[in-house]
Parts: structure tokens; C-alpha cells; sequence
């Protein structure tokens, strides 16, 4: 009787097929709205974790000036001296690295190819901290950076742009107007999570990138990872501490530096993501409702219409209870039909979107079969009233009707 | 078979107060073929309603068998109706766009019985009224004549006890009728299925065992035809 029911609904759709698509729009929409937010957004969330990752783990950034996120603010803000690193050396636990990092863009020469890079002035410890690894050669050393040789380590881009490909560690690069000789090549990181091209760098003793490159003696940042995602709170308060007494900030003053986590900026930016997902799905739910509405409407529609048909199914032996289950069935079937292709077009559409914003293509198959699920429960929530209405006919009336 | 004792039907009240059925008595033999007759609006169509279990008396009462029908909730009158009764329209009332076997076959689909069992009696059914070959057409590509007895093979594919027939050859001609009023006959004398119909052609009456006349509401004349 169900399977009768399902095939009956189904020629009935067929026999209007334009009506029955614009019925079905709305639960199109929304159930295609929810399933690309919902696929897009996971992939935005996998793709910022992922981001974060690459970063470094258990990373702490100190930067000069109060404000938290963006470039340090200028002259205001004393930046940090070579003092406040061996302070913080001497007194920070639980640390895998403190790195100082100073960057300055620009043009890396090599033979006729040239290339505008992030020259970053660093410790060795700098790829401990950010969890760089290398393919070919190995850091410069510590005696480097006292000395402040000319060499540095260089990132894929650069490899890939300048050499070609071919083995770089070696090759004497320029850098600005100081020739430079490569002792090792990064593994590539790809972009960062604010879209900039990670693996276009060069990387070179601070020493030599202050004196050569930059002019002066300001480091911008430091890098510092701890040795556990437990240790960040404890690290960061006595990071804060350290660089206090250093920079001698008075005991009634703000902290004219910043010490930021960088899983909390993960934490912040992933539920970013998912409130704007959950907005959007907000929307896609009004949608739906409005989609339910609609299939109400049409299914009003088509019990008036059928009168005369109902009158006869009642006379020649159907039951109230089978006239409803007609009816129910068939707004159930155009439902999922709808939820159907609302699926298709939703994972489309978060194909279409994944690709261009470059994040990757995460099916959740929970939401999908959710999706599906609650196109049916629409069908059946606002397709009962007009199936109650063809149920409750009367026969001898309905069988008047023209 | 069938009894009705004093059953009247009353719509509306006060002065919009209109009396379809002001006491009627009818008892129905087994084999019967009743020809009901009476011009419109003279309560037969309601008498026919009432016996078809599609309404109910405002007073009386009516037995099937010794059971009273008129107190039964809806969905048992559905399922008596189901079981005992089948349906000829004038209208014919097949469902367009769908196949003469399928339209044979929706009693039984709702009855829940097995595809290949339906389909088999559907056929029979399809047989019985002589139109053998034609399983697969709809009504669109059938005359009314073949459509009418379409309708009838659906009426009788349950095995009913009574058919119940409203004008079915009020929308045919003349030779189409008498090939219907034939078919209506044979089901009767060979099957012994018994059969009321409501008609005003008297040429069609003719047919019948028995002739019951309404006017205004009660039975005038009621009399057994030598068969």
C-alpha cells in the first residue's frame, strides 16, 4: 500500500512536472543553502586549524605597542632589544625556542631573476619555533649569528622562482645590495592563514639582517613555543613578567608590548567561522519554512483540484486513513525529492566555493543525511493538514464536484 | 437483504427546512434488479445515496442483513461499503490519465491484495464486461460506451453484493444504453449479483424485476415485474 502510494505520488509529480519544480524550490534552496554553508564552512574551519598548525604549535608572539592584532605601531612603540631575549632566555620554562624576528621586503637577485621576498633577521632557534623543517642543507649556526655571516636559508617559492627547481644550497644569492650564500632550503608551508605566500622568505642571522638590511637595531617580534599546550597560560604570564621589567614599565603603567596565543586567534577565527555558519544557517531555516509553506499551498491546491478524484477513490473502497496516506505520502515524496536536489546543488555550489577560495572540499555525510531527513519531516508536518482535509471529504460532495 | 424502515432525510432547518426522504420503506431481495425512477429532486438519488452507505438518514433506520448500517462510524460504513457495495456513476468516474486495468484494480490495491492477484481478477473482471484487449488503454482513448463498462468491471472486481448504479446510461446513446442495460442483466441473472439503479428512462427499466417509482420525497408504486 506505501509502495503504491509512492509510485502514485511520483506519477502525479511527474504529470506536473513545471508545478511540481516550483513547489519544490524552496525546499531546494534551503536544503541547498544549508548543505554549501554547512560543507563550506567545515572546510574554512579545517583549512584555519590547518593554517594555525603550520604556524607553528604552542606558539606565544610578543610584539612592541599595546595593540593586539596588525603591524607594530611605529615610533611610539619601543621595540624590543637583544636584552629583553636573553632575559627572557634566562628566565622562561618549559620552552622549546625564543626567537627574535625582524622582517623587511625585498628584492632577491639571483643571476637574471629577481623576486620581492620577506627577508626575516632571526636565531636558529626561529625554526624550532615555527616548526620549519628542511629539505636540503640545515640552519646557519649560532656563530653565524654572532658574527653576522653572510649566508641565509631560503623558502620553496624562492627555490622554485629563482632556481627553477634545482638544488640551491650553495648558490650566492643578492639580497637587497648584500650577497648571500644558501645553506639550506625550507620545506614548503603554503599560505598563511591571512593569505600571504609563506614560502616566500629568506631567512638570515638577525645579525646580519640588522646590520645589512635593515639598518638599525629593532626587533619586531618574538616568537617563543612552548613545550605543551598546558604551558601557554604559564609561559605567557611570565613572558609578560620578564618583558615588563626589562622594558621597565611601571607598576602602575599598561603593558606598552602585546604577548598573544596564537590557538586562542585559532579559537577566535574558528568560531568566527562557525557563528557566520550558523547565521546563514538561520537563513537557510527560514528558507525552508517558507518552502514548507509553499508545499502546503500547492498541496491545498491540488486536494481542491482532485476533489472529484478523491470522491471516487472514497466510493470505490478507500479508507479516510488511505486517502490521507495518499496525500501525505506525496508531500512527503515531493520533499525529498526536494532535499534531493537541493543536496546536489548545495555540494555543487560547495565544490564551486571550496575551489575558488582554496579550502578544502569536507562532506559532512551527518548534516546530509540530516538535510534529507528533515526535507521528508517538512513534507510530512505541512503536507498533514491538506492530506486531513482530502481525508475528511465528504463523498457524495466530493463526487458532485466538477 | 437490504432494509429500510421509515427513513427520512431532512436537510437544513427552520425555513430552509427541505424534506428529501419522508419515511420510506424498502426491502431488497437477494437477486433482485431494482429500477428506481422518479423525477429529480424526487428523493430517489438520496434513497440511492443512503442504501450506498455515502449518507446517512436523519431518522429510521436501515439493515443489512440484520446489522444497522446508519449508526456505524465513517470508517465502518467504508468498510462495509467496501465489502458489500460497488459503485457505477453516470459520470462514469474513472480516473483519467490511468490504464482500464489499473482503474479495475484500485478496489483491490486499497483492499491491500498482492499485485500478481489483482491483476489476475482485474483481468477477469476486464473479461466479464467484454472488453478484453483494451487493458491498456485509458479513458481518454475509450468510448463511453467501453468506459461505462470499464466502470462496471471496477464495481464488480471486489465480488460485491449489491451494485449500485446512478443513471449509467444517462450520458450514452440509445444502442451504447441497451448494451450496458444487457450487460447489467446478464451479471444479474448469471452471477446472481444484485443490482439497484436509478433511472428515468423507463425503455432502460425495462431490464429490471422490479420498478420503484419516488415523488416528493416517498415511494409511489413499487411493483415486481414478470420476469
Amino acid at each position: 500500500m506505501l509502495w503504491e502510494s509512492v509510485k502514485l505520488a511520483l506519477r502525479t509529480i511527474r504529470r506536473n512536472v513545471l508545478r511540481s519544480i516550483l513547489t519544490l524550490l524552496g525546499i531546494v534552496i534551503g536544503v541547498g543553502a544549508v548543505i554549501a554553508l554547512v560543507t563550506l564552512g567545515q572546510g574554512t574551519t579545517d583549512k584555519v586549524r590547518a593554517d594555525m598548525a603550520k604556524l607553528g604549535s604552542n606558539m606565544l608572539i610578543a610584539r612592541p605597542g599595546a595593540s593586539a592584532m596588525g603591524p607594530p605601531s611605529g615610533a611610539e612603540s619601543r621595540s624590543f632589544t637583544m636584552r629583553d631575549i636573553e632575559a627572557l632566555r634566562a628566565g622562561l620554562r618549559n620552552v622549546r625556542g625564543v626567537a627574535p624576528t625582524s622582517n623587511k621586503q625585498e628584492k632577491v637577485v639571483y643571476g637574471t631573476a629577481s623576486l620581492d621576498v620577506t627577508v626575516t633577521g632571526t636565531e636558529p632557534d626561529y625554526f624550532t619555533v615555527q616548526d620549519w623543517s628542511f629539505i636540503d642543507g640545515t640552519s646557519f649556526s649560532e656563530s653565524d649569528n654572532r658574527s653576522g655571516t653572510n649566508v641565509c636559508v631560503v623558502g620553496a617559492t624562492l627555490v622554485k622562482d629563482l632556481f627553477g627547481g634545482s638544488p640551491a644550497v650553495g648558490e650566492t644569492i643578492r639580497v637587497g645590495n648584500m650577497p648571500c650564500t644558501i645553506v639550506g632550503t625550507l620545506a614548503a608551508k603554503g599560505q598563511s592563514a591571512f593569505g600571504s605566500d609563506q614560502d616566500n622568505t629568506v631567512v638570515m642571522p638577525l645579525r646580519t639582517f640588522l646590520r645589512r638590511i635593515a639598518g638599525n637595531t629593532r626587533i619586531a617580534t618574538i616568537s617563543v613555543s612552548a613545550s605543551t599546550a598546558d604551558d601557554l597560560a604559564p609561559v605567557q604570564a611570565s613572558m609578560i613578567d620578564i618583558l615588563r621589567d626589562t622594558r621597565r614599565v611601571g607598576e602602575n603603567e599598561d603593558d606598552d608590548f602585546s604577548v598573544r596565543d596564537l590557538t586562542q586567534i585559532a579559537a577566535t577565527m574558528s568560531s568566527t567561522t562557525s557563528l557566520m555558519t550558523g547565521l546563514l544557517g538561520a537563513v537557510a531555516a527560514v528558507s525552508l519554512l517558507v518552502g514548507g509553506i509553499g508545499i502546503m499551498n500547492i498541496m491545498l491546491v491540488s486536494v481542491a483540484e482532485r476533489t472529484r478524484e478523491i470522491g471516487i477513490r472514497l466510493a470505490i473502497g478507500a479508507l479516510a486513513n488511505q486517502v490521507l496516506t495518499q496525500f501525505l505520502v506525496e508531500a512527503v515524496v515531493l520533499c525529498l525529492l526536494g532535499g534531493l536536489i537541493g543536496i546536489a546543488l548545495g555540494l555543487g555550489l560547495a565544490y564551486t566555493g571550496a575551489t575558488f577560495l582554496q579550502v578544502p572540499f569536507v562532506v559532512n555525510t551527518g548534516v546530509v543525511i540530516g538535510a534529507f531527513c528533515f526535507s521528508g519531516l517538512i513534507g510530512l508536518i505541512f503536507g498533514f493538514f491538506p492530506a486531513r482535509r482530502a481525508a475528511q471529504l465528504d463523498p457524495i460532495e466530493a463526487l458532485r464536484h466538477e | 437483504m437490504l432494509a429500510l424502515r421509515n427513513v427520512q432525510k431532512i436537510y437544513g432547518e427552520g425555513a430552509a427546512r427541505a424534506v428529501a426522504l419522508g419515511g420510506v420503506d424498502v426491502d431488497v431481495q437477494p437477486g433482485e434488479f431494482i429500477a428506481i425512477m422518479g423525477a429529480s429532486g424526487s428523493g430517489k438519488s438520496t434513497c440511492m445515496n443512503i442504501l450506498g452507505c455515502l449518507d446517512r438518514p436523519t431518522a429510521g433506520s436501515f439493515k443489512f442483513h440484520d446489522v444497522e448500517i446508519s449508526s456505524l462510524s465513517n470508517d465502518a460504513r467504508a468498510l462495509f461499503r467496501r465489502t458489500y457495495l460497488g459503485f457505477v456513476f453516470q459520470g462514469f468516474n474513472l480516473l483519467a490519465r490511468t490504464t482500464a486495468l489499473e482503474n479495475v484494480e484500485l478496489p483491490l490495491i486499497y483492499r491491500g491484495m498482492p499485485k500478481a492477484e489483482r491483476h489476475r481478477q482485474a483481468a477477469r473482471a476486464m473479461k466479464a464486461v467484454g472488453l478484453e484487449g483494451r487493458e491498456h488503454h485509458t479513458p481518454g482513448e475509450l468510448s463511453g460506451g467501453q468506459q461505462q463498462r470499464v466502470a462496471i468491471a471496477r464495481a464488480i472486481v471486489t465480488n460485491p453484493k449489491v451494485l449500485l448504479a446512478d443513471e449509467p446510461t444517462g450520458n450514452l446513446d440509445s444502442s451504447r444504453s441497451h448494451d450496458i442495460m444487457k450487460l447489467l442483466q446478464a451479471l444479474n441473472r448469471e452471477q446472481g449479483l444484485t443490482i439497484l439503479m436509478v433511472t428515468h428512462d423507463p425503455d432502460m427499466a425495462k431490464y429490471c424485476t422490479r420498478h420503484i417509482v419516488f415523488s416528493d420525497g416517498h415511494i409511489v408504486d413499487d411493483k415486481r415485474m414478470a420476469a
